[in-house]
């Protein structure tokens, strides 16, 4: 099976408290650390995973800058058989038709059974998979948290949906699936996978090897525009406890007692 | 503002879902004077049901009725909604497991644009429609411009508009014949009920949860023995359960379980909507969380910025010694 993986890079909210700037039109990027969207790496852990089963190769694509090289590699050292790096200025500020425009494009150069993104990504809206399986005219599942294959043109997957429930169907090939967290446990890539995959070329396609018009892509193509980041006017919020942690400690077991938390 | 308005109402067993009554709340953040409409998509008696009790809330019903939508599939009702909306329409549909599945798609196929996870609405400005979002698990917000000028489809986030006493005598109009074939690439199966855990997290009045902040499996000890301290249960966040470091019966959250507790103790949870939208009832919150800025001391009740890995034993410590 010849599966492709959207993978994007974005500031790892594990790592980083976000602060807003002080203009409010970004938020301070300074000392941000960057990995893969996380729910980008159960993708391409499934990926692999299909492709031991079945055979194929899974291709990771990121649309991005130079820096977005880092996260392909990494992803080529979980397994990812090759990488490709979609970039070129006139796909900055691309919302996310934008960017799905800008996959389908790339997409639409090779043949794929199997198409997987990331379900969401912490600075995006759960949008660009629902958009790349349209304008292909494929059939698309978000939320995919199992992936059954069979033989033949049909794929069997689970969809996480409230309450913990898991909604199973059938879906026709060629097809776009976003994969939700905890359909796997991604592999852990040690600093000798990253070196073994330093020298691989990568291939940069920009808006000229994809065919792509001038201003149908990036900021002016653009339908949805973020126009700043604000920190929410604060409710009333928590009542902080201050003091040593030994006065805390007793002012929260006054309180929790009071409402009925020490049995 | 003369473009159309519509809601997309979802239900379950013949009652429409709490969203039915907030989406008209934010439709008429766009435009107060808006005459909204209901689109109500299933078959049978439970569909009729449905759109009776809709008509008592939005001034205009279609209903769509057809063996095929008996389960909402959003390939189906993607087929449907470009069928019957006007060009320019502005859609409006609940941000749950189905409108994420169905509104990028949609709004593809509809020329339309899309914003996702809408929790503010702040009005029109020629064709720019002016919502509010927030990213990074709701560290921080953002506002967006949106040119809404051939339609717009908005996935609303539950809870954000809260429901007013909307009240209209409408009419219900049968679309039906509208709907087109209602075939997809992507067949119904079955829905497969959440496993069974060995402790039932809905059934215990004191919770000790724990997030992301646990930092280790491990550590999950400290945990548990506060709970057995005080006579709690423990339950977790979503990165919990991902890592495979307590079940899936043990999370809160609207992918997980929905719980009504007396008290909540949250041990290194940021507090991301997800997480809130399974804790109900109006608990009283704890949070202890090293980050000052988790968006959880927005709704907790106490809050004590400390490193959990050191506070919490401490603070069973002096539990234990009281006793």
């Amino acid at each position: 099976m010849e599966i492709l993986v959207c993978v994007k890079r974005v500031p790892d909210t594990a790592e980083n408290e976000i602060v807003v700037n002080g203009k409010g039109t970004d938020i301070e990027r300074g000392d941000l650390v960057y990995s893969v969207n996380e729910w980008d790496n159960y993708a391409v852990e499934e990926a692999i995973q299909i492709r031991d089963r079945v055979g194929g190769t899974v291709t990771v694509v990121t649309v991005g800058d130079g820096d977005s090289e880092e996260i392909l590699r990494r992803e080529m050292a979980m397994g990812a058989d090759k990488g490709i790096l979609l970039s070129d200025d006139a796909f900055n500020g691309s919302d996310g038709r934008g960017i799905a425009a800008i996959l389908k494009s790339e997409i639409e150069k090779g043949k794929y059974d199997l198409i997987l993104t990331g379900a969401q990504a912490d600075d995006g809206a759960a949008q660009v998979g629902g958009m790349l399986a349209a304008m292909l005219d494929m059939p698309y599942a978000s939320l995919v948290n199992k992936i059954e294959t069979e033989s033949g043109n049909t794929i069997k997957i689970g969809r996480e949906i409230e309450g913990g429930n898991q909604e199973m169907s059938e879906i026709d090939l060629p097809c776009v699936l976003s994969i939700q967290t905890g359909i796997n446990e991604p592999r852990y890539v040690g600093i000798r996978g990253i070196r073994k995959v330093a020298s691989v070329e990568i291939p940069v396609h920009g808006a000229g090897d994809l065919g792509i018009a001038a201003g149908s892509v990036g900021a002016a193509g653009a339908k949805v525009k973020r126009v700043d980041y604000f920190i929410p006017p604060a409710g009333e919020g928590a009542e902080i406890l201050e003091g040593s942690s030994d006065e805390i400690a007793e002012k929260l077991i006054e309180l929790l007692k009071s409402k009925g938390g020490i049995k | 503002m003369t473009q159309p308005i519509f809601a997309y109402i979802a239900h379950k067993n013949g009652v429409a879902d709490d969203s039915a009554l907030e989406l008209i709340v934010a439709a008429k953040k766009i435009d107060p004077s808006a005459s909204v409409t209901a689109i109500v998509c299933g078959n049978g008696a439970e569909l009729d049901s449905v759109c009776t009790a809709m008509a008592a809330v939005y001034p205009e019903v279609w209903k769509v009725s057809n063996p095929a939508l008996a389960y909402p599939n959003a390939e189906v009702i993607r087929g449907v909604l470009v069928n019957l909306l006007p060009a320019g329409a502005v859609m409006l549909v609940p941000h749950d497991t189905f409108g994420m599945d169905l509104s990028p798609g949609l709004s593809i196929k509809l020329n339309a644009a899309f914003v996702s996870d809408v929790v503010g609405i702040e009005g029109v400005d020629g064709s720019a429609l002016k919502a509010v979002r927030q990213e990074f698990g709701g560290q921080v917000s953002t506002h967006i411009h949106c040119d809404m000028a051939s339609g717009v489809v908005l996935n609303i986030r539950s809870g954000a508009f809260l429901a007013d006493d909307s009240k209209a005598s409408g009419a219900v109009a049968d679309k039906s014949g509208q709907a087109g074939d209602c075939k997809a690439k992507r067949r119904f199966i079955e829905v497969v009920a959440a496993e069974v855990g060995d402790v039932d997290i809905t059934k215990s009045d004191v919770l000790v949860s724990v997030g992301r902040g646990i930092e280790e499996q491990d550590n999950i000890a400290i945990a548990q023995e506060l709970a057995d301290t005080i006579g709690a249960v423990v339950s977790c966040s979503r990165p919990i359960v991902d890592a495979k470091w307590l079940e899936k019966a043990r999370q809160v959250g609207t992918s997980g379980k929905t719980v009504k507790p007396k008290v909540y103790i949250a041990l290194g949870i940021s507090g991301s909507f997800q997480h809130l939208g399974g804790l109900k009832g109006n608990p009283f919150i704890v949070a202890i969380n090293k980050n000052p800025k988790a968006p959880i001391f927005q709704v907790a009740d106490i809050g004590v910025v400390l490193d959990l890995l050191e506070f919490v034993p401490e603070l069973t410590e002096k539990i234990k010694e009281m006793k």
